[in-house]
C-alpha cells in the first residue's frame, strides 16, 4: 500500500506500525486510529513498535499516540526513528528507542514468489510459532495456527482456522472463531483448560492420570469430540 | 526491519556481559513465595564465601529487605534519593554488620515504583559493577513497572516459586515476559518444599514443576519454620549451621558462583528427591 500513510505488519516482537514522515502529524495519527478501529478486536493486546522515519516527534505528540494505542488495548514498547528529537522523546517516555536505517521502499520479492502456487496452497493464511507459549501469551490469527512447542495453561490461541500443537496443549484454544465448525484442534497431548470450536465449548476430563497421546478435536453431531489423531 | 529492533539506543537490550559484577535479579510474579528471603540468604551466603556483594531492594513503597537483613535502623538514604540526586550512591549503601563487603541499597518506603525507571536501574548497576562480584536485585511482585525496573539491568534472572499451581502459573508468565525481552538465562528456585506432602501426592514435585516451566532448576529449599524467626530477627538463615533451608541457600550461592554442588537429600531414606538430585547432575 504505497499510498497509505499508515502501514501495519506483524514482526517478531509484535506489531510494526510505520507512519509516513510526509503527511501532517494530526492526519497521520487520525488515520492510525481509524485503521485500528476498523479491526479493533484483532489488534487488541498487541505490542507495538512505532517507526516514524525521519519525522521529529515531540514528547507530547508521542505521548498522545501512546495513549491512543493504550485506549485500544495495545502497548507501545519501542520507537524507531532517524530523528534525534524522536529518540529523545521516546527515551523520556521510557520506551525503547532505536535509530532506524532508512527502509527500502519496496522489499525485493522472495524467490519463492516466482514459482506458481498450487490452488490449495494459494491464499492460505497461517502462523507458525516455534516456541512454548507461556501463561499470558495470546496468539490470534485470521488463518491457521501451528505451535511447535507446548501451550501452557494461561496461554490462549484464537484462530479463524485450525490449531495444531506439536506439544502439550494445556491452555485455552478457540479454532474456527468466526463460526467455521469444520475447524479442528490437534495436539500431541490434549489437556486444554478449555477448548472451543466455532460456537462449541468443551473442557478436559478431570482425571489427572492420563497417558499422553496425539488427539484431534472436532465437531460431530453438534458437539466437540476428541479422537485419536492419525490412529 | 525486525533486525533493527533493539540494535540502537535501548539501554536494556542486547547488552554484552559487562566486566565486573554479575547482576542477578530475583523475581517470581506472585507475591509471598520468598523472593526477599531468597535474596537475603543468597547475599549473606556469597558474602560468607568472600564475595563482594550489593543487595538492591527494588520494591519501592513496600521495602522489606532491610528488615530481613537486620539493617532497618541504619537507613539514611535510599534508592530514590540516589536516583533523584539527593545523595551519592555510596551514601545509600549500608554495610552489613558482619561482612565488610556486603552492602544493601534500601528501597524508599514513602514513594512508589514510578520514582525509578529501568534506565535508572541500569545506570546504578553499571556504577556498581566494577567494585563488586555480585549485585542481587530483589524484585517486587507483579509484572508492572517495578518488575521492569528490577530486570532491566539483569545479566541473569532467578525465578522463585513454590510447589503450588498458582505460583507456578505466575512463574510461567514471568518466564514468558523475560523471553520476550531476551533476558536470560532464567534459573529456578523451588522454595518451601515439603517432602512428606509430595510423597503423599498432595504437592507438586520438583519434576512436575520443571516439566511445566522447562527451565534449569538451581535449588530446592525445604520448608523450614526457622525462616520466619530468622527473618524477624534480621539474621538470614544461611548464617546458621544445621538448618537445612540455610544449607540449601548456601548451595544455591555456590552454584551461582559456578561450582557444581550436588543437590542435597531432603529425606533421610532417599525418596524422590534423591532421584531429582541425580536428574540434575548431583552425584
Amino acid at each position: 500500500m504505497p499510498d497509505s500513510t499508515v502501514t501495519i505488519k506483524g514482526v517478531k516482537e509484535g506489531l510494526l506500525i510505520t507512519l509516513t514522515p510526509e503527511e501532517e502529524w494530526l492526519s497521520v495519527t487520525s488515520d492510525l486510529a481509524a485503521r485500528i478501529d476498523g479491526k479493533s478486536a484483532f489488534y487488541a493486546g498487541a505490542h507495538v513498535l512505532l517507526d516514524v522515519g525521519t519525522r521529529p516527534v515531540r514528547k507530547d505528540e508521542l505521548g498522545t499516540v501512546k495513549a491512543l494505542l493504550e485506549r485500544r488495548g495495545m502497548t507501545l514498547f519501542a520507537v524507531s526513528s532517524e530523528s534525534e528529537t524522536t529518540i529523545e522523546s521516546a527515551t523520556a517516555l521510557d520506551l525503547r528507542a532505536n535509530h532506524s536505517a532508512p527502509v527500502p521502499a519496496s522489499p525485493s520479492p522472495a524467490q519463492v514468489d516466482a514459482l506458481p502456487f498450487n490452488p490449495e496452497e494459494d491464499g492460505t493464511l497461517g502462523v507458525m510459532i516455534r516456541r512454548t507459549l507461556r501463561s499470558g501469551r495470546l496468539v490470534r490469527s485470521q488463518g491457521h495456527v501451528v505451535i511447535f512447542g507446548d501451550v501452557n495453561a494461561g496461554a490462549e490461541i484464537i484462530a479463524q482456522g485450525d490449531v495444531i500443537v506439536w506439544g502439550r496443549l494445556r491452555g485455552n484454544v478457540h479454532a474456527g472463531c468466526e463460526g467455521d465448525d469444520t475447524a479442528v484442534v490437534c495436539a500431541l497431548d490434549m489437556v486444554p483448560t478449555q477448548l472451543r470450536i466455532a460456537n462449541y465449548i468443551a473442557v478436559s476430563p478431570t482425571d489427572k492420570r492420563h497417558k499422553p497421546k496425539p488427539e484431534i478435536a472436532l465437531i460431530r453431531d453438534n458437539r466437540i469430540i476428541v479422537d485419536a489423531w492419525g490412529g | 526491519m525486525a533486525a533493527n529492533v533493539g540494535a540502537g539506543g535501548a539501554p536494556t537490550q542486547g547488552r554484552k556481559p559487562a566486566r565486573g559484577a554479575k547482576v542477578i535479579t530475583v523475581t517470581s510474579g506472585k507475591g509471598g513465595v520468598g523472593k526477599t528471603t531468597t535474596t537475603a540468604n543468597i547475599g549473606v551466603a556469597m558474602a560468607q564465601l568472600q564475595k563482594r556483594v550489593v543487595l538492591i531492594d527494588a520494591d519501592i513503597g513496600l521495602r522489606n529487605l532491610d528488615i530481613v537483613m537486620g539493617l532497618e535502623n541504619r537507613i539514611v538514604y535510599d534508592l530514590v534519593d540516589v536516583v533523584e540526586g539527593r545523595c551519592k550512591l555510596r551514601q545509600a549503601m549500608i554495610k552489613h554488620k558482619q561482612f565488610a563487603e556486603l552492602y544493601l541499597i534500601p528501597a524508599a518506603q514513602t514513594r512508589d515504583k514510578t520514582a525509578v525507571s529501568p534506565a535508572d536501574m541500569v545506570k546504578i548497576a553499571d556504577q556498581l559493577r566494577p567494585e563488586f562480584d555480585f549485585i542481587l536485585i530483589d524484585c517486587p511482585a507483579g509484572i508492572e513497572r517495578g518488575f521492569r525496573n528490577a530486570v532491566a539491568p539483569a545479566d541473569e534472572v532467578l525465578i522463585v516459586t513454590n510447589p503450588e499451581v498458582s505460583a507456578v502459573r505466575d512463574a510461567d508468565r514471568i518466564i514468558g515476559l523475560l523471553e520476550a525481552e531476551n533476558k536470560g538465562p532464567a534459573n529456578l528456585i523451588l522454595n518451601r518444599v515439603k517432602p512428606d506432602m509430595i510423597r503423599k501426592g498432595e504437592m507438586l514435585s520438583p519434576e512436575d514443576v520443571t516439566d511445566i516451566l522447562a527451565i534449569k532448576l538451581i535449588g530446592i529449599v525445604p520448608e523450614d519454620e526457622s525462616v520466619v524467626s530468622s527473618s524477624n530477627a534480621g539474621t538470614p538463615l544461611a548464617l546458621q549451621e544445621g538448618s537445612r533451608a540455610g544449607q540449601a541457600y548456601r548451595d544455591i550461592a555456590r552454584r551461582l558462583m559456578g561450582e557444581n554442588v550436588p543437590f542435597m537429600q531432603l529425606e533421610e531414606s532417599g525418596g524422590f528427591l534423591k532421584r531429582i538430585s541425580r536428574m540434575f547432575g548431583g552425584s
